[in-house]
């Protein structure tokens, strides 16, 4: 640290005043849609929009967690957290055992299984939807978590990852398990896993807000409402036509739906950067 | 507790091959160094014999068991790699006991076999920590601790003291050749340094190429090598090779002894002369077998190092005592050696003997 340049007086106060207005300008809108979760209806829909608090902070998320407007949102959240963390773990599998595959093993057609994997990364969701949902229609996993989850599991972008990171670990590590005595799969666990765990960390906070996000696919292949995930869910809380829309429980749903990604990510930063600091060879 | 049998072993990368048949007995708890140069194919060889590399040709035996198709952990081998290879997530004590616990020993032989071979490595007080948090001269130590726990019939180490400082590597070599002399256990040590050979070996074998040049006793093998390339390996600073034409292009007569070895005509073997620097001494011009002229003296605190310049733009080294006299840069100096101590080589490199001489004119 007694590297870093040290600002002292004016230079000091100046960069702390730019902090606080990027600050400001980034959680402004967000503290916007807190004060809007926390009022009566009538609040919001007359001018000028309040800009603290009110009293209606336990009425309207009880509202919205029991009764929401299509279905509750603690069942859209339960939905949202299966179909994300599906995601995550599934990704993780899948990428972590074809990397290990592909670097520690030499079968036939290796480069060409490599690059098809590789060649997926060019081909999102959106592009393949539509023969997608025909597989999976086909399947019957409409409204399941089956169908949530399985078709977004596979992952270049992840494989490709923990290609690179295999390609790190020294060839003699491997060589020294197998005088030991371990079997490949008994590497993979013994060695290979644990000393993955930081690009594991990594991965899973990209991985879950990336199925958390998700929108168009839950919205294709849930038609029941009690299969809604949440952030399709607060778009079908918009009314159509010319019902009112109750936004006090729509924001409070949106802050609802923002907190489990928070969660992992302040949670998961502590392990991340743990392990960051912990596995440096 | 074993003997290891290579029989003209050999190793191709696809169609390149990079070891040429070796063939050597090892005996029961000897200590074996493999020399030679960076890319020679030491550590191909050692792979070979512990399972890690296929065998193209030939065979290994361990124990007089054919153990070409055996996986490593089936040959009952333990390695101690350059780079320690130590498993970063696991604490010393896991390390060591890895083997162990695959091989389903006993929770209970586990524990006494690791606090054993802790304690003959004085590591006792590391065990619960994790390979970074020691220092470079630990890991080796506890790297050769997951090697003597399992009790292996053999040691391979591939240059295990070459990411060490110069003074705990000379430190680390003494340990080493205690511990495989109280273990007694028959060990493999591949180095590309020659004093290292030299101290650790009971026998040592010189590659070059691919091939094995020489196998034999550490002073064998430095006072008699069988050709110039191990003549200008082993020995620090190295033998000194002069063509024997700059003896005949000066008109000077060489001893009577190196003149009966080479025979009448010299012409097609075209030999050279190997001379150690320790052998070779300043004298007098009536003495002087032939001259050079001084370059530059390295005086090295016990003995001096002395560079002739030779009629041919060679360098000559000469190695005296301290003490002895030294003349100034850029004179003429006489130079003597006994002529039993010097070796001749053919044009092929291979060490020339009497005999050998003999039967070349006996086909002339
Ligand atoms: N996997 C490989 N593929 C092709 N050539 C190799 C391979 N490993 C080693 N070689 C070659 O074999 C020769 C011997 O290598 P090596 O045994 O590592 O030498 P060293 O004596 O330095 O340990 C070198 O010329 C090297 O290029
Ligand atoms: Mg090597």
């Amino acid at each position: 640290m007694s590297g870093m340049v040290e600002r002292r007086g004016a230079g000091m106060w100046l960069s702390h005043i730019g902090m606080l207005i990027g600050i400001a300008i980034v959680c402004f809108p967000i503290y916007l849609a807190f004060v809007a979760s926390t009022v009566e209806q009538q609040a919001i829909v007359r001018p000028p929009m309040p800009l603290l608090p009110g009293r209606h902070f336990i009425a309207n998320y009880h509202e919205a967690l029991v009764a929401g407007i299509n279905a509750p949102v603690w069942r859209m959240l339960a939905n949202s957290m299966v179909m994300a963390l599906g995601i995550a773990f599934g990704k993780i599998a899948i990428s972590i055992l074809s990397a290990f595959a592909i670097v520690y093993f030499r079968f036939p057609l290796r480069q060409t299984f490599f690059w098809l994997i590789f060649l997926t990364l060019m081909l999102p969701v959106e592009v393949r939807i539509v023969p997608t949902y025909e597989v999976v229609a086909n399947f019957g996993m409409l409204n399941s978590y089956s169908g949530l989850v399985l078709p977004l599991i596979a992952s270049a972008t992840a494989t490709f990852l923990f290609r690179q990171f295999f390609m790190t670990v020294p060839d003699e590590l491997a060589e020294a398990a197998r005088v030991d005595g371990a079997r490949p799969m008994r590497f993979f666990f013994d060695i290979l896993l644990p000393m993955s765990r930081t690009n594991i960390a990594a991965l899973f906070v990209i991985l879950f807000i990336y199925g958390w996000n998700q929108y168009l696919w839950p919205l294709l292949v849930t038609t029941d409402p009690q299969m809604n995930t949440i952030v399709m869910g607060i778009k079908q809380m918009f009314p159509s036509g010319d019902d009112v829309a109750n936004w006090p429980v729509i924001m409070a749903t949106a802050i609802l739906a923002m907190l489990p990604p928070v969660a992992v990510v302040v949670g998961m930063q502590r392990l991340f950067i743990k392990g960051l600091v912990e596995t440096e060879k | 507790m074993s003997t290891i049998n290579l029989i003209s072993v050999r190793k191709s990368y696809g169609h390149a091959e990079v070891i040429h048949g070796i063939d050597m007995d090892v005996t029961d708890g000897e200590f074996i160094v493999i020399v030679g140069p960076s890319g020679c194919g030491k550590s191909t060889l050692l792979r070979m014999v512990a399972g890690l590399e296929t065998i193209t040709d030939g065979e290994i035996k361990i124990d007089g068991k054919r153990v070409n198709d055996l996986e490593p952990m089936d040959r009952n081998i333990a390695m101690v790699f350059q780079n320690y290879a130590l498993y970063p997530h696991m604490s010393v004590f896991d390390n060591m006991a890895y083997g162990l616990k695959i091989a389903g020993t006993p929770k209970q032989e586990i524990g006494e076999r690791v606090t054993t071979a802790a304690k003959m490595l004085q590591l006792q007080e590391y065990l619960s920590r994790k390979p970074r948090e020691l220092s470079g001269g630990q890991r080796q130590r506890v790297a050769m601790g997951r090697a003597i726990v399992r009790k292996p019939a053999v040691f391979l180490f591939d240059e295990p003291l070459s990411n060490l400082d110069a003074k705990l590597r000379v430190q680390m070599r003494l340990e080493i050749k205690a511990l495989q002399r109280e273990l007694g256990v028959t060990s493999l040590y591949v180095t590309h340094d020659q004093v290292e050979a030299m101290t650790l070996a009971d026998r040592m074998i010189v590659m070059n190429a691919g091939t094995a040049d020489q196998i034999g006793a550490p002073l064998e093998v430095y006072n008699d090598p069988q050709s110039e390339f191990v003549g200008g390996f082993i020995g620090s600073p190295p033998m000194n090779f002069i063509p024997l034409a700059l003896f005949e292009e000066n008109q000077i007569t060489l001893p009577k002894s190196l003149r009966e070895q080479i025979g009448e005509d010299a012409s097609n073997i075209k030999p050279t002369l190997g001379i150690r620097p320790e052998h070779l001494e300043l004298c007098s011009e009536r003495q002087g077998i032939f001259k050079g002229q001084l370059r530059y003296c390295e005086p090295l605190g016990a003995e001096t190092l002395i560079h002739l310049g030779l009629s041919n733009g060679a360098l000559l080294t000469i190695r005296q005592k301290a003490g002895a006299y030294t003349p100034e840069t850029g004179a003429d100096c006489f130079v003597f050696f006994d002529p039993d101590k010097a070796c001749l080589f053919g044009a092929d490199g291979k060490r020339l003997r009497a005999h050998d001489t003999m039967h070349y004119e006996e086909v002339q």
